[in-house]
């Protein structure tokens, strides 16, 4: 056991610091001290924009975003194209796609991708509401950004299946997605000729 | 996979020039020059000669020539987990190859294997392939023909992966849908447009593991072809069973592909009772028969099996060299035991003229007297490597 240099509550800190990606242990040590010391300026600051946004934070029950309001900023947009829908798995997809800022779309957020072997089924994530927001009219395009994995890929195909006879196009990234690689990590460039290149489902 | 191999003689050589292994089984730290051509490592019994080999088929995508859990080859009473550094020389220049794996960090997935192309992270194993081949033949194998499909078939996809970089991917995907697929049967759905949308992916995977598996059979039975006919190592004939292949062989691609999904959805019944998939590529066979007898490879003595699987090695090393440009490295473990004389010669005389690096074993020096002057040769004691 190595001894005790802080105190519970900063210790506490750090540790819930260390949740957060892309730090560790050592980075959660050094941004909890920078907090601390930066205490007017910083940590009460933040303090109040977390319980703020712990006060806001929801999901969006059309599109499955999250965001501060239901509908969310980008459902409520009157300049997105309504036609088009771009169905992500994750909110961190919808997020590099909207850095990419190649499409002027509204979104769907599947929460996640089929995979049996993880639990997850058609009724763990958002495919019942998607084909509900087809369903009810007004949509031409579905653009099926899916990674290329094996499991995006049955997604992407079970979506298919669904959405047979409803009338809308569906299509899906062209090559530029590669094998196994996740959309949130992509440089915008190669997002952005995903989607202009895409394919007919 | 590039078109049908050419005469235009051997492609360049790669080589191993240094080698660094650290807490690898019995090796606490080792570093050793080594030779472009014949490396012959000889030594007693328990004396680390196969474990050198298996960290240098860790230069290439898997989980090395035994097969081990990581955490087995990292050296008994090691803090951390192994490390396998290589200095390569080859077509497209040199490269650091580093890799390691068996960590006893909590929260480093345990099957994973780091691996840093000069001093970079590679995306997958698979890029190690792009620097070097590696193919192996060790005692373990000599009962290949005789022993369970699933042996041969991991032996085939390794000839098929040594040759085409993608096959790693491909079989990986089928493999994860295929388990999905599984989990459904075990949990009882009835989810039909959840069946159809991971068969469709199995079809997609199988067909392309079929098809590259087809076409390097179909390569490698040309090269044999340009084997002498009364050369030292009886000629194969190879054949591949399984319903993807045999589709294949008598139609396109995509009606294999077509083909083995319906019979997906045909099967679900058969698969629920039995509880997993019955039919694929995963159950695919690797046929060879020993053409000078005119006998199945099962039915051939010990000694006529052993040199049909050298043979087959052989060619598909020449294969390798071709389509890839890079003279594969081989592995070839306790060689010489099985032959005689004259084989051993001869054995010699072609991996001299396939210009690859090829790393052998054997406890007896004298088994290699065919080659003094002409390999280097290492003794190993005790995880310890010296010249000589
Ligand atoms: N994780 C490990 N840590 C330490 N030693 C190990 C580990 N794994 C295997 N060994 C030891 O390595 C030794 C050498 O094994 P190796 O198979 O390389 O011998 P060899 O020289 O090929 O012998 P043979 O001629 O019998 O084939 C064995 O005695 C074995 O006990
Ligand atoms: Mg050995
Ligand atoms: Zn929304």
């Amino acid at each position: 056991m190595s001894k005790r240099i802080v105190g519970p509550e900063i210790e506490r800190l750090i540790q819930l610091l260390a949740k957060v990606p892309g730090l560790g242990p050592r980075s959660a040590r050094r941004a909890a001290l920078h907090l601390i010391k930066k205490k007017e300026q910083l940590l009460g600051p933040l303090t109040v924009a977390m319980g703020d946004a712990l006060d806001t934070v929801r999901v969006c029950s059309t599109c499955g975003n999250v965001d501060t309001s239901d509908p969310c900023t980008i459902c409520t947009d009157p300049r997105r194209d309504e036609a088009t829908i771009i169905v992500v798995e994750d909110v961190a997809d919808l997020w590099a796609l909207e850095r990419a800022g190649a499409m002027n779309a509204r979104y769907h957020v599947l929460g996640g991708t089929l995979s049996p072997l993880d639990g997850v089924g058609p009724d763990d994530l958002n495919i019942r509401s998607l084909v509900d927001r087809v369903a009810r009219g007004g949509v031409n395009e579905l653009i099926l950004a899916v990674n290329a994995t094996v499991e995006g890929q049955t997604t992407a195909h079970y979506i298919t299946d669904q959405l047979d006879g409803l009338g809308v196009k569906i299509t899906r990234l062209a090559h530029g997605v590669p094998v196994g690689g996740e959309l949130d990590y992509l440089d915008e460039g190669t997002l952005s000729a995903a989607l202009k290149a895409r394919t007919v489902f | 996979m590039p078109g049908d191999p050419t005469n235009r003689g051997a492609p360049p050589p790669v080589n191993i020039g240094r080698l660094k292994l650290t807490d690898f089984r019995n090796y606490l730290s080792l570093a050793v020059d080594l030779s472009p051509g014949a490396v012959v490592l000889t030594g007693d019994n328990g004396a680390g000669k196969t474990n050198l080999l298996e960290a240098v088929s860790l230069l290439s995508p898997g989980r090395g020539l035994r097969r081990a859990a990581y955490a087995e080859i990292a050296r008994d009473g090691a803090k951390g987990g192994f490390v396998v550094h290589a200095h390569v020389e080859g077509a497209q220049g040199e490269a650091d190859i580093g890799t390691g794996a068996g960590t006893a960090d909590p929260d480093a997935e345990g099957s994973l294997r780091k691996v840093r192309i000069n001093g970079a992270p590679a995306r997958s194993a698979d890029e190690m392939l792009e620097w070097l081949r590696v193919m192996w033949l060790t005692p373990a194998m000599d009962g290949l023909f005789t022993g369970p499909a699933a042996d041969r078939r991991r032996f085939l996809d390794r000839l098929v992966l040594t040759i085409d970089p993608a096959h790693g991917r491909r079989a990986l995907d089928y493999e994860k849908a295929m388990r999905g697929r599984n989990r459904l049967l075990a949990d009882g759905s009835r989810n039909d447009g959840w069946f159809d949308a991971i068969e469709t992916q199995m079809a997609e995977t199988g067909a392309a593991i079929a098809a590259a598996r087809f076409e390097m059979v179909r390569l490698l039975k040309a090269m044999i072809e340009r084997t002498p006919e009364e050369g030292p190592f009886p000629r194969a004939d190879l054949a591949l069973s399984g319903v993807l292949e045999a589709g294949l062989a008598s139609g396109a691609a995509i009606d294999a592909e077509e083909d083995f999904r319906r019979r997906l959805a045909e099967g679900r019944e058969r698969d629920r009772a039995a509880g997993r998939t019955l039919e694929g590529p995963h159950r695919s066979d690797l046929l060879v028969r020993h053409r000078p007898k005119d006998m199945p490879a099962e039915l051939c003595s010990t000694g006529e099996q052993k040199a049909l699987l050298v043979g087959l090695v052989l060619s598909h090393a020449r294969l390798t060299g071709e389509l890839s440009g890079m003279a594969p490295i081989l592995l070839l473990d306790e060689i010489a035991a099985h032959f005689d004389h004259r084989r051993r010669a001869a054995l010699f005389g072609i991996l001299d003229d396939l210009g690859c690096q090829v790393f052998m074993t054997g406890t007896e020096r004298e088994l290699f007297s065919a080659i003094e002057g002409r390999a280097q040769f290492l003794t190993v004691s005790a995880g310890a490597v010296s010249a000589g």
